[in-house]
């Protein structure tokens, strides 16, 4: 089972987390084209190698964060906070 | 002795006289196929049974030919019997492994009637009856047949059968965190577990076997001077003494190794208690995360292929030295050595030094010269080298009784037509070793093949494990302890500790056979050639009966891939995975594609390394600790009340309140009327509440609901949906603004979940800069629904709060006492009548639902449940979860209106793909039944009238999500969707089919709102 390193817990058995798609996708904008918005919502990389994940620490702090981690080996690179978040008091 | 004692224990003819690890001053008495035998602690039931010269054990699964012992440990492909009974019947297990208790019950598998005569030995007589592919082959038409042919298969073919009641033991999980795990306490692994924890790790060290020490307990093998086993109690006796820092987990199998360091274990903590008291584990499931780990795991040896090789009384030549000299048992009287590497050689050693008769050494090698071979030659055994063994031959119960040795033609591939004949009744095979890589393997490394050892070693670009000792190719005693040793200092310093005092190497005896070089090469003898005419088969996988010619044909009809061969042939897909029989087929498959080992490379390993029960991976979470039961604050009081409880989800909810032996279907009527004519109670703590506050909290509702939030005044509540991105419904609620930041959100049961992940991903994710925090109190507030036109009278009697509809109109939210507690007020109605929620702090449910219960109590108050308020509901045209059925569009539900062309929000943009836009979507309508009495159950599908009697299939015109028998409208009603809408079908009659039952009733189409379509009553 995966350790993964929540930023905000420290590390953490992969049975808290659930993962939520790759990183870095932004929300197109309102008026985008309808293909842009189909991109977003139904097609996904499957990269095999480095990649950067969304990952929730849903049975601890229940944030958001990134994940590096390769789909391979499932080595993690880091894990980072998304942008905006606050640090934790 | 009296005369009621106990019949003196049958002697256990093939016992030997001296030596081995037994306790003889005890004996232990058990069953095989209800024979009363006896053996001594320290056996296992193959050591036991081999003792009492029980040699047919099994019936093989597929040809049902009689089979015997063939290992000595958990590589057993053969030996595979059912122990324990009743619900403790455990089918499949080795009994290699089964540590002999008192008491034990063990029966044969796969016989029918008896071990001994099989009728299902026939199918072996016919030969080639059931080739490779045999049942895709055979029973592929007439298809009909198929049910009645399985049968029959099914009784011959099979492995054991499963017990039929429920596990009676408990199963226990426990998680570990170690510096270092060693994996197998041989001798590599003991150097290793000494080292690092002298060092100051913190070690667990775990081996499968019943006591530790690997093959020192098995070989004759001097160290220090002293008996193997004597060297290990003193390195044991050294952990020991390093206290907390040293867990030593016998007979606790390592199954997986899994990500980051994470291994899995299962302990058999009673399996060998003849009597483990009732709260005592059975097993117990570890679950390790170790910084570094040394697999110590040893090696299996390979048997040999050749004609006949199945037949008991074929062994191991590894296992034949185990059973001699750590059970002290003869596994047979006169014993023949086929080896081909010299190291099989100490079984002629250690044979003849316990008395038994070895009448010959075959060895296909041609010149044999070495330290071992001289050292049995110079015991007058002949040593037949150039020859192999090409047949066998014996009886069904005895097993083994002869060997036919052929000379090996000089330089090709044949031997002489006609052999020599030898009696005897065990043959040794010793055919290399394959080291035991599964672990290692598991993770994904790969394992290389070394030509010249012949055998797959340790992939050296993956993997993290330090590995030493035979799991890594080094098989000479004395280098694998100081294997052992440099791997427990080399995780010692990858740990940063300072490396101690190493532990002291101890001195192998110098003439120990384990210490004797190789004088020549293994030889790559894969299978032997087959002699014109023969006895018996050549088996590569004994358990899955998969023999060379199997592999030749899958090969020749194309399965030239190894795991399409494994797959079509089921070569190493028995419990035992292959362990003894892989890499023989392996390289008979590359033979066949003329191809190197390693061009065809081995299948997958997987976890478990061997079979796990169920049970331990359960653990504790079995029936009702599978999941936690959630109860709402008003449990009690309306369990006192005669409350039926049904889950939904985790939490248990009233479903209703019967009265004198009502069914259910009378008491929510009663329920429903009550409710529509005076004043209902209902518990509805169990919708999902979150709270919303933040100065953009108005602002984020926006953009997750579908309708406008930020025009809402304080101190009203309004209905919302929210959509998925891909625009269709995902849940609904009632949500109440507070304050200008600060909303009270409802959700369904079911999502409360989801719901709060999705706000928390538009929070975190989209919109970080939204100011917004959400948090879930759904288990902060306790909350019950007030419904019925008497609702209000009750409340005034409750509360000094003005409840009148000018000061608390519909939608109205105010804060205040109720029944003494602190409460919120929400005139909100999901019944269609004038209704209130009133929330409470969840510690004060129990007092709310009691003192309101007793307040309403001259008004008739009556509670009800869940079913009531699912009919009331429907009978108001509310959609629920039936209609948010994850494929429907607000407009689908009739919400279209709701839809704000004025802001963005979750959803909008794919909400406006032409699919989810079209006019002949399935949309919701009331339903009817035109008979005015039956109900319309919920999935029935509905068809056109003009369909009636068209042949299936019948095309769909949409389908029945909610029926109920409408007592508060007076008869049946029902909602569901139909392509194009009330706009197209409002007033027309529809036939509402359910498959099942056979049925088609006309029902007409309505608006879904069939009671009190003008919202009167809630307004009122």
């Amino acid at each position: 089972m995966m350790l993964i390193p929540c930023p905000w817990c420290g590390p953490r058995p992969r049975v808290e987390f659930s993962y939520g798609g790759p990183a870095d996708r932004a929300r197109p904008a309102d008026d985008a084209p309808l293909e842009d918005w189909t991109r977003y919502v139904y097609e996904r990389d499957n990269p095999k190698g480095a990649a950067r994940e969304l990952w929730r620490h849903g049975a601890g702090c229940r944030q958001w964060f990134v994940l590096e981690r390769d789909t391979v080996t499932h080595a993690v690179a880091a894990s980072h906070p998304l942008p905006g978040a606050e640090v934790a008091p | 002795m009296s005369a009621t004692a106990s019949p003196k224990p049958a002697r256990q003819p093939e016992r030997l006289e001296h030596g081995g690890l037994i306790d003889r001053g005890r004996a232990l008495t058990f069953r095989f196929d209800g024979r009363a035998l006896t053996g001594h602690p320290g056996d296992t039931l193959a050591s036991a049974l081999l003792a009492n010269g029980v040699r047919l054990v099994a019936r093989s699964f597929k040809y049902h030919r009689p089979r015997g012992i063939v290992g000595d440990g958990p590589e057993e492909p053969s030996a595979l019997v059912a122990v324990g009974a009743g619900a403790r019947h455990e089918p499949n297990t080795r009994a290699t492994v089964v540590d002999l208790v008192d008491g034990l019950e063990a029966r044969s598998q796969n016989r029918w009637p008896l071990l001994r005569w099989d009728a299902g030995a026939l199918t072996g007589l016919v030969g080639a009856f059931a080739p490779v592919g045999f049942y895709y082959k055979t029973f592929m038409t007439p298809a009909r047949l198929w049910p009645l042919q399985e049968a029959v298969l099914r009784r011959l073919a099979g492995m054991g059968s499963s017990p039929t009641a429920a596990d009676p033991d408990a199963y226990a999980h426990r998680g570990a965190h170690c510096d270092l795990l060693v994996v197998g306490a041989g001798p590599a692994g003991l150097m290793a577990a000494w080292a690092a924890a002298r060092a100051g790790a913190r070690v667990i060290l775990a081996d499968e076997r019943a006591a530790l020490g690997g093959c020192l307990l098995r070989e004759r093998v001097t160290l220090d001077g002293a008996p193997g086993h004597a060297w290990v109690a003193a390195v044991l006796d050294a952990l020991r003494a390093l206290g907390d820092r040293v867990t030593l987990l016998p007979r606790t199998t390592v199954t997986g190794q899994h990500d980051h360091g994470f291994w899995q274990a299962v302990e058999r903590v009673a399996d060998h208690d003849p009597a483990p008291a009732p709260d005592r584990v059975r097993q117990r499931l570890w679950q390790i995360r170790a910084r570094q780990t040394v697999l110590a795991t040893g090696a299996i040896e390979r048997p040999l292929v050749f004609a006949g090789n199945d037949r008991p009384g074929v062994m191991l030549a590894s296992a034949a030295r185990a059973y001699v000299n750590q059970y002290a048992v003869a596994p047979g009287r006169r014993a023949v050595l086929f080896a081909s590497h010299d190291e099989g050689y100490r079984t002629a050693l250690d044979l003849h030094a316990a008395g038994i008769q070895v009448p010959a050494v075959v060895d296909p090698r041609a010149g044999v010269r070495g330290p071992l071979p001289d050292r049995v030659r110079a015991l007058g055994i002949p040593v037949r080298d150039g020859h192999v063994i090409a047949d066998t031959q014996g009886t069904a119960r005895r097993g083994l009784n002869g060997v036919t040795v052929n000379r090996l033609v000089d330089g090709g591939p044949d031997m002489v037509p006609v052999g020599d004949w030898i009696d005897a009744d065990l043959l040794a095979v010793a055919g290399g070793w394959s080291p035991t890589l599964h672990l290692h393997a598991q993770a994904g490394a790969k394992p290389v093949w070394d030509a010249e050892r012949l055998a797959f070693l340790p992939d050296p670009e993956r993997g993290k494990e330090w590995m030493c000792g035979g799991c890594a190719g080094v098989l000479r005693l004395d280098d694998a302890l100081a294997d052992g040793l440099a791997a427990g200092q080399g995780a010692a310093e990858a740990l940063g500790l300072r490396p101690g005092a190493a532990p002291p190497l101890p001195t192998v005896g110098a003439d120990d056979p384990a210490m004797a070089g190789s004088g020549q090469p293994q030889t790559a003898l894969w299978a032997v050639p087959k002699p014109a005419v023969a006895n018996g088969k050549r088996f590569v996988d004994i358990q899955d009966d998969v023999t060379v010619e199997d592999i030749a044909l899958a090969h020749r009809e194309g399965y030239a891939s190894v795991e399409h061969l494994k797959r079509y042939t089921t070569l190493g897909m028995g419990t035992d995975q292959g362990k003894t029989s892989n890499v023989a087929g392996l390289a008979l498959l590359a033979e066949a594609r003329g191809e190197p080992i390693p061009a065809v490379g081995t299948t997958t390993f997987r976890a478990p390394y061997t079979p796990v029960t169920l049970g331990a991976l359960a653990g504790r979470h079995v029936g009702a600790h599978i999941a936690p039961v959630r109860r709402s604050p008003m449990h009690a009081a309306q369990a006192e009340m005669g409350a039926v409880f049904q889950p939904t989800g985790l939490w248990l909810r009233p479903r209703h309140f019967p009265r004198d032996g009502e069914t259910l279907a009378e008491a929510v009527r009663r329920e429903v009327i009550a409710t529509r004519s005076g004043v209902g109670l209902c518990d509805v703590s169990f919708l999902g509440k979150i709270d919303v506050q933040g100065p953009d909290a108005a602002e984020f509702l926006n953009r997750v609901y579908i309708n406008g939030w930020k025009g809402l005044a304080v101190g009203k509540a309004r209905y919302g949906l929210m959509l998925r991105e891909d625009g269709l419904a995902m849940d609904d609620g009632t949500t109440a603004r507070l304050a200008d930041d600060h909303f009270a959100m409802t959700t369904t049961t079911a999502n409360a979940v989801a719901v709060m992940t999705h706000l928390e991903y538009g929070l975190q994710v989209l919109w970080p800069e939204l100011d917004v925090r959400v948090v879930s109190t759904t288990d902060e507030w306790a909350a019950v629904a007030l419904a019925g036109p008497k609702s209000r009278r009750v409340l005034e009697e409750a509360t000094d709060l003005d409840v009148s509809n000018d000061a608390l109109p519909f939608m109205g939210v105010t804060e205040g006492t109720v029944c003494g507690l602190p409460a919120r007020l929400f005139r909100i109605s999901f019944s269609g009548e004038l209704a209130y929620e009133i929330n409470v702090p969840a510690g004060y449910g129990d007092a709310l639902w009691r003192r309101l219960v007793m307040v309403g109590k001259p008004f008739g108050l009556t509670p009800y449940g869940a079913e009531a308020l699912g009919v009331m509901r429907i009978e108001k045209g509310h959609v629920a979860g039936p209609e948010l059925d994850g494929r429907t569009t607000p407009h689908d539900l009739g919400l279209g209106r709701m839809v704000s062309t004025k802001k963005s929000f979750i959803g909008r943009r794919l909400l406006e793909r032409a699919a989810l836009t079209d006019p002949e979507r399935p949309a919701l309508v009331g339903l009817v039944p035109e008979d005015g009495a039956t109900v319309l159950a919920g999935g029935s599908q509905i068809v056109a009238v003009a369909d009636r009697d068209t042949p299936p299939p019948v095309p769909m015109i949409g389908h029945v999500s909610s029926g109920c028998a409408g007592p508060g409208v007076g008869h049946p009603v029902a909602l569901g969707f139909l392509k194009g809408g009330l706009a197209r079908w409002e007033g027309q009659t529809v036939l509402v089919s359910h498959p099942l039952k056979g049925t088609a009733t006309p029902a007409r189409v309505v608006a879904p709102h069939v009671y009190d379509p003008e919202g009167r009553r809630q307004h009122a």
